[in-house]
């Protein structure tokens, strides 16, 4: 299969075009580390989103709630190990980071597995009918994270090896943001190689492309589903963890927050491809951060017109998915 | 009479018609059944809502699409009348300036959101619009020159509307404001109804159930639903200009936030898709207990409707209507 590389070149275009409009080489890489940051901890949490709908033509507007299960979770987790959180040793921070990032994934990856049975599989294929519950989903979520963990906002301090920056001549580049790459990159190579290097990821593929014939081949195409539902969910509790560590606070409504960058993220890289959302949060990412320096009033506007710029181009997304 | 008022749409059902009549009089007699200023706060907010809820319910319930971004065009409403008279001046003409500059904006951009997305597939439009909606609940906080941003606009309404306005005894300004809202509000659900009666509202159906055979048939599928996408979109900039005029003040909270989006869908969803009376006795209800019932549940009343939302859309997916008109 011949590779389109055109969507990935809009990347470093996109970055050269804003050097100029930027000025200062310094403060443009930091915009830059900070876009892509950003892009990363969105894609983590796009694509689990995009792979269910590509598989199973399921959009789930509920997804939020999974973000923000992560993010919730996290936080209650390293405010109880807040000792090792604020020791001035790595390897104590990341004892408290690590368990956070697990049991984030590992609770909403379970209740990404129950909201999968109880609202979703009875309205498989009815479009209209998915939005519709999974918004419902979405409205006792938010309310029951309410009564699980009070209307209050959590403050949460980064652990101590992640705080500050480093520090490159005049470049200043934040450690969190650095480490909110290296994770994306685990995920999105991690993402690649089973979807194209493994039994279960050709299985994937397949039932992306072409479901009914996976079916006949006598594969069940409902268990992959599940799976692949669980394992969206739990990268978007992880997404969402490294988000509220980012912010530094968590509220209810983070999840209905991010979910529309996610939207945006997934539309532009074309319903159901992973590829297309790498490429597609990456490039809001950097435009988030550039507008945001540039013009900070039309931030959030300058997504939109990314979109509408993209979808002119190529209504389908970056990469459209062959069955659509 | 009736007949033709109601474009021979009957409620088709004893309890149905009992609960509606009750409803009409109810408003239509409020600031004299429920005298205080709150009851007829509540009474001008089911009004603005029952119209709110009927224009989403023809996006929704009749052409089969989900739109996050209704909201988006109350507030433009909202916002053209609240603009117009903070800059203009409290007179009749800058009110009418206010409606039809609320109402431009609202069409064109519904025009526009339509072509981009509604070629595609609904759920494309449904994200489409939640990402621009929330890009304008942003515009509006932040261009404070203009919109007031998070504390939004406080303005005086035209001398005819005013609490001190008392042209005879026991009738004040406010009585004659809610009745201006209560008119413009039943006019418009009355021409809602005619409209889904009417052979475009029979295309919007079929477009519903299945828009292969309604494009095989001949109608335009993408024309149709623009169109109804552009009416829902000017019946609820209309809805948001009576809320402005009843409330002399417009801030994002209570005309573009994401809650009153979560408020419209419950309502029309629990009322009944696809019929009219459903919206309007979702939206009776659920004003109704926003106002008092959450004293009676506690803050988690939100969460029991979401529930029953759910359990809406699986089992009962034509809302209360739908039972009444099964017996």
């Amino acid at each position: 299969m011949k590779r389109d590389w055109i969507p990935l070149l809009l990347i470093p275009v996109l970055a050269a075009a804003a050097l100029p409009l930027v000025g200062s080489p310094a403060s443009w890489v930091t915009l830059t580390v900070a876009g892509l940051a950003m892009g990363m901890m969105i894609f983590v949490m796009a694509s689990g989103l995009t792979l269910t709908f590509g598989l199973m033509d399921v959009l789930n507007f509920g997804h939020g709630a999974f973000i923000a299960v992560g993010a919730f979770v996290a936080a209650t987790v390293m405010l109880a190990l807040g000792p090792w959180m604020q020791a001035d040793s790595l390897w104590l921070n990341l004892a408290a980071f690590l368990p956070a990032i697990l049991a984030a994934m590992a609770v909403s990856g379970g209740l990404g597995l129950a909201f999968e049975r109880v609202i979703v599989r009875p309205v498989y294929g009815q479009h209209l009918r998915q939005i519709l519950v999974t918004t419902g989903g979405l409205i006792v979520a938010e309310q029951l994270l309410k009564v699980v963990w009070g209307p209050d906002q959590i403050t949460l301090a980064r652990p101590t090896a992640l705080r500050g920056a480093l520090l490159f001549g005049d470049i200043a580049i934040e450690k969190y943001r650095l480490l909110a790459v290296i994770v994306g990159l685990i995920v999105f190579a991690a993402l690649a190689l089973t979807l194209n290097r493994t039994r279960i990821g050709l299985l994937i593929r397949a039932g992306v492309e072409n479901g009914e014939m996976v079916e006949a081949l006598g594969y069940r195409i409902r268990r992959l589903f599940v799976g692949v539902f669980a394992v969206g969910s739990a990268l978007a509790g992880l997404g969402g963890a490294m988000w509220g560590l980012y912010q530094e606070t968590v509220t209810a409504a983070i999840g209905g927050q991010v979910i529309v960058l996610v939207f945006i993220v997934i539309i532009i890289g074309g319903l159901g491809s992973v590829g297309g959302c790498f490429v597609g949060a990456l490039l809001v990412g950097l435009t988030a951060n550039y507008i945001g320096f540039l013009a900070p009033k039309v931030a959030l506007g300058s997504n939109i017109l990314l979109m509408a710029l993209i979808l002119l181009w190529r209504p389908q997304g970056l990469y459209p998915v062959a069955k659509r | 009479m009736l007949r033709a008022l109601l474009s021979d749409d009957l409620p088709r059902s004893r309890w149905l018609a009992v609960v509606l009549l009750v409803i009409l009089v109810g408003l239509a007699a409020a600031p004299f059944l429920f005298p205080g200023a709150k009851s007829l706060n509540v009474a001008a907010k089911i009004c603005v809502f029952i119209v709110l809820a009927a224009s989403f319910d023809l996006l929704l319930g009749y052409t089969g699409i989900v739109s996050f971004a209704h909201t988006m065009f109350f507030g433009i409403g909202a916002y053209g009348v609240a603009i117009a008279l903070t800059r203009l001046g409290a007179g009749w003409d800058s009110v009418a300036l206010g409606v039809l500059g609320g109402l431009a904006v609202a069409v064109v951009l519904a025009v526009l959101i339509g072509l981009f997305s509604l070629r595609l597939r609904t759920i494309f439009f449904a994200m489409i619009t939640l990402a621009v909606a929330s890009a304008v609940l942003i515009l509006a906080s932040q261009l404070s020159d203009i919109t007031g941003g998070e504390d939004g606009l406080n303005y005086r309404l035209p001398m005819a509307l005013r609490a001190s306005f008392r042209p005879f005894e026991g009738i004040t300004g406010r009585i004659l404001d809610y009745y201006l809202v209560f008119l413009v509000s039943l006019a418009l659900v009355l021409v809602l109804l005619r409209m889904v009666n009417s052979p475009f509202g029979s295309v919007l159906m079929a477009i519903r159930e299945n828009p292969f055979r309604a494009e095989a048939i001949g109608y335009r599928t993408v024309v149709y639903r623009t169109l109804a996408s552009c009416i829902a979109a000017a019946t609820a900039a209309l809805a948001g200009a009576l809320l402005a005029l009843w409330s002399s003040q417009t801030n994002p909270d209570t005309t573009l936030s994401f809650d009153i989006m979560v408020d419209i869908l419950l309502m029309v969803v629990i009322g009944g898709m696809g019929t009219m009376y459903g919206a309007v006795i979702g939206a009776v209800l659920l004003v109704l207990a926003q106002n008092y019932l959450q004293a009676l549940v506690g803050d988690r009343w939100l969460l029991w409707l979401g529930v029953a939302f759910i359990l809406c859309v699986y089992f009962f997916p034509t809302g209360i209507v739908g039972r009444l008109r099964r017996r």
